[in-house]
């Protein structure tokens, strides 16, 4: 008897190498980045370094880094695709004659859209949340330590799929929402959808664990007397995202689940026929893609309002105001969805319901631009990088505020719907809030981090780059949109006109890359000179727990937990009794460090790449590990270590003697 | 610096200078619809104006005023809140909505795109389906069809009734307004109409496959009703081989882009209703002018 091993690869054949020139050199980029650090790694010696320090570690402060290090990677990923495509608007889509054909650009821009939020935004956020909202609340650890690595090792994974894609395969044309039909098996028989639908529902599921891990961590281990009034409106800002998280993750997970088995096994959830709908797809993606908006900028909101007192060197004004401003953005985050879809036909009493609701929201957020302004009001404002990112923000945030307004009217929606100018209005909200806050934190952070600041000309020079690359890159979309060229066209006709203004943006995206050149020159050459730019444990004269801890931080974050006596809680402490020298500690116990994170998600990446492929064999072991390992995971005992008094006030007494400037 | 600064006047300088002579279709609308859009977008940017013009300005003065360096400027470190400006913050935004609510209520239900134009002229009804990837226009009232040509006098409400054959499109016309999706298996109403002579385009918005971008159109109004019923004519009267029924569909059906505008002499009149029981496997009473959505 014959047997046809065929079924072992599924579909995976050696045509699924890519035969595109842009994509063949995507690919090679890829692999040669990763050979070239497995290389370092092992002439270097350091896999046992990295495995111990890093990859297993459970401490939330390492995670984030990680978070923060595979975020900035995939931006230039997602850059690099945002180029291809403003260089293929700007110079070669009227004669068509450029390197990158339709089926190519339909895959870059629905890459480009996939990456910046799943793989950027949402890496960045949770890298942020991980790095500090524990020291916020004047925690030790998060609440759930391993599920923690798990959930980061999940995004990696993910992330690892969407990148796989560019060597193995094609990557979804459909846009990075996959409306059926079009993501249907029908239109999408390739590969290309299913990549998508696992790299969102691999990393989706991590996003899902973090959340639940963060609330429970603010509501359970905010350090003694930090009452909810009294703690950072950062953290606020935390509970709002991942309260949404929580609550819209989960319709992501069936939604791509449904998918999922309409591309399989053929059910009907989202064809038009036999009881199933695409406009249900529709509704149920944008009812998380909403929310999802708000996970990303809440938690910049959050930067913002840390960074404004600080660097105005005043009390945040509003504080109740905001923390009713956030709560209020979070429930109505859910019951604006539909306004992503005003021209699918829905009568006008819900186009105007939820056209309104949408508007309402425009009322809190006006409420936080009032309460930065008068913190800044009657204070003493310096103007560094943070504080720049923050005059950027609330300028284009503003602007992008106004263009959303528009949005939200039914009637001017449906002639601007799905044009250049809806395109610009949501770069206005996810550059000017999202990636702005981002560069924000960056700065601010950064020194508690390392122990030494950035440099600041080359800060500001980015900044400048970016504010500038950013008007460029978007004004001619708006004023496009309004001439009528719809999103996502791969070419146009030389007559219309729109040339000379792809051109500008192009101008734009090149100096918004002049902008990235500074920040990574800023992150090497301040590493390079890491002595000079060296700062103490407080180099903003900040105002919350974060910097009241040694720099290099401690595993633990704090020695001791002093009680919490009112808002901004280090300022407090610094004004009425300075910094007493403590001497007694107890010992501190701290989680070990675990593989399952890792070896979860590498079991997991693998079921997923054979689900993609139709490998159901490799599909069915990958699940039943994956199970067993989590139950195992849950199995374990001797979790903890302990760190003895007696080493605690060693390491206590080093940190702060060599660090302190 | 300097470069930076040099480099963002040039730019303004020759996007004024590219607008020049540049049809911005929706600022310079050629129907009734577009019309009432163009004034509710000019309405609301007005609107935002009353709170984003003090933004800008308490932007700019807070920031120069409170600079670390001007030490005669008042500093007040502690004060966190004051009742009063808090409310008058809460107070305007809400007050400024609540004004856009209710233009947003009542204009939406003016501009619902089912809502038939009132007008003394009887409606015209154009079948729309979205194909791959070209638009198939059905004259179901002069027994004709078009391909990516759409012919309507001027003055004459459009009734358009539009599906998909394929994935999910979407409809429009800037210079006349309003934009819909077309999704098969279901019909989208849309009502336009068009006030002056002229050659405006019309796109697809919603990518639907690799010749997505090549799904335009080129809509022609006619001065009169007479002028479109004559063209009616010749076109009934054409090639006696052109004619479009479930046989010529089908071959019109096979994907393609860069399509030439063609004319055909319908000859079934249910190819509409055909076109969208293809997605349904229980023929579930589909019939001329049935819609999805009722009203």
């Amino acid at each position: 008897m014959i047997i046809d091993w065929g079924f072992l690869l599924g579909r995976l054949s050696l045509d699924a190498l890519p035969d595109n020139i842009v994509t063949m050199l995507g690919a090679l980029g890829g692999v040669f980045g990763v050979l070239f650090i497995v290389g370092l790694l092992t002439i270097t010696r350091r896999w046992g370094w990295l495995w111990k320090t890093w990859i297993t570690s459970l401490d939330p402060k390492k995670i984030g880094v990680m978070y923060l290090a595979v975020s900035g990677i995939m931006l230039l990923r997602g850059l690099a695709d945002a180029v291809m495509m403003r260089v293929q608007q700007a110079l070669f889509a009227t004669n068509g004659a450029g390197p990158i054909d339709a089926d190519m650009f339909q895959q870059v821009f629905s890459a480009h859209g996939t990456i910046m939020i799943f793989f950027v935004a949402m890496g960045i956020i949770f890298g942020l949340i991980n790095l500090v909202v524990p020291l916020q609340i004047g925690a030790r650890d998060v609440a759930f330590p391993l599920l923690n690595s798990i959930s980061f090792w999940l995004f990696f994974a993910g992330m690892a799929l969407m990148n796989v894609s560019l060597a193995v395969g094609e990557f979804s044309t459909a846009g990075w929402l996959a409306y059926p039909p079009l993501s249907g098996l029908e239109y999408s028989p390739g590969t290309g959808v299913d990549y998508w639908i696992w790299a969102l529902q691999v990393a989706g599921i991590g996003s899902l664990l973090s959340g639940v891990n963060f609330l429970v961590t603010i509501f359970t281990m905010r350090r003694k007397g930090m009452t909810p009034m009294k703690m950072p409106i950062f953290v606020w800002s935390v509970i709002g995202s991942m309260l949404l998280v929580v609550f819209a993750f989960p319709i992501l997970t069936a939604t791509l689940g449904m998918l999922t088995l309409d591309r399989t096994i053929d059910t009907h959830f989202f064809t038009s026929d036999l009881g199933g709908n695409p406009m249900m797809y529709v509704n149920l993606i944008w009812a998380w893609g909403h929310p999802e908006v708000y996970i990303l900028v809440l938690p910049a909101f959050g930067v913002f309002s840390e960074i404004v007192p600080v660097f105005s060197r005043k009390r945040l004004f509003g504080y109740t105001s905001m923390v009713w401003a956030i709560m209020a953005i979070t429930v109505l985050s859910f019951t604006v969805w539909l306004h992503h879809f005003f021209t699918m036909g829905a009568g006008a009493n819900v186009n105007a319901f939820f056209g309104i609701m949408t508007m309402v929201i425009a009322i809190p957020t006006g409420v936080k631009v009032f309460n930065w302004l008068f913190t800044m009001f009657r204070g003493r404002i310096s103007f560094k990088t943070p504080m720049l990112w923050f005059m950027g923000f609330i300028t284009t945030f503003t602007i992008g505020g106004v263009t959303g307004v528009l949005l939200a009217v039914p009637g001017i929606d449906f002639q601007v719907h799905n044009s250049l100018f809806l395109v610009a209005h949501f770069h206005n909200m996810i550059i000017g809030g999202v990636v702005f806050g981002a560069f924000a934190a960056l700065a601010y952070w950064w020194p508690k981090l390392t122990g030494f600041r950035l440099h600041e000309g080359l800060g500001v020079a980015a900044f400048w780059s970016w504010l500038v690359g950013f008007v460029l890159a978007f004004g001619p979309l708006y004023i496009l949109g309004l001439m009528g060229a719809a999103r996502r066209l791969d070419h146009y006709d030389a007559s219309l006109g729109w040339q000379g203004l792809f051109i500008v943006a192009g101008v734009g995206v090149m100096i918004i890359l002049l902008g990235v050149f500074f920040q990574v020159l800023q992150l090497a050459y301040s590493i390079w000179k890491r002595d000079e730019l060296r700062v103490g444990t407080d180099p903003w004269d900040g105002r919350t727990l974060e910097w009241s801890t040694s720099t290099p931080i401690a595993e633990y974050n704090f020695a001791t937990l002093d009680t919490v006596k009112q808002r901004d809680a280090f300022w407090a402490m610094k004004s009425s009794h300075g910094h007493e020298a403590v001497s007694k500690f107890n010992d501190i116990r701290v989680p070990k460090n675990s593989g399952f994170g890792p070896g979860i998600a590498a079991v997991v990446f693998v079921g997923a790449f054979a689900v993609i492929w139709y490998m159901w064999w490799l599909a069915a072991v990958a699940l039943v590990v994956t199970i067993v390992l989590a139950i195992c995971a849950g199995m374990r005992e001797d979790i903890e270590r302990t760190i003895t008094a007696e080493q605690v006030a060693a390491t206590e007494k080093k940190l702060w003697r060599t660090r302190q400037v | 610096m300097g470069g930076l600064l040099l480099v963002v006047v040039i730019s303004i300088v020759s996007v004024i200078i590219m607008l020049q002579g540049v049809d911005i279709a929706v600022l310079n609308p050629q129907g009734a619809i577009a019309s009432a859009e163009k004034d509710l977008l000019l309405f609301t940017l007005g609107l935002s104006a009353v709170v984003v013009v003090p933004v800008f300005i308490m932007i700019g003065a807070f920031a120069w005023r409170y600079r670390e360096g001007n030490t005669k400027a008042r500093y007040t470190p502690d004060n966190d809140s004051n009742k009063w400006l808090e409310g008058l913050w809460w107070g305007i935004p809400i007050v400024i909505i609540s004004i856009l609510s209710v233009v947003t209520w009542v204009s939406t239900h003016q501009l619902d795109p089912y809502k038939s134009l009132k007008s003394d002229e009887k409606a015209i009804t154009v079948q729309v389906v979205a194909m791959q990837w070209k638009w198939l226009f059905l004259y179901p009232d002069y027994d004709i069809a078009s391909v990516n040509v759409l012919k309507i006098p001027v003055g004459v409400p459009v009734d358009f009734h539009i599906t998909s054959d394929g994935p999910m499109s979407a409809f429009w016309i800037p210079s006349l307004g309003s934009q819909i999706y077309a999704m098969n298996g279901m019909s989208a109403r849309l009502s336009l109409i068009a006030d002056n002579p002229g050659e405006y385009r019309g796109s697809n918005t919603n990518i639907s496959g690799t010749g997505y971008a090549d799904m335009n159109f080129m809509v022609e109004t006619l001065d009169t009703r007479d002028e479109f019923e004559k063209w009616a004519a010749t076109v009934r009267g054409g090639d006696e081989h052109n004619h479009m029924d479930e046989g010529s569909y089908q071959k019109l059906a096979v994907p393609s882009s860069t399509n030439v505008p063609q004319y055909f002499h319908l000859h079934d009149a249910n190819l509409y209703a055909k076109v969208m029981n293809k997605y349904m496997h229980h023929e579930v009473g589909i019939k001329e002018g049935y819609d999805n959505h009722d009203h």
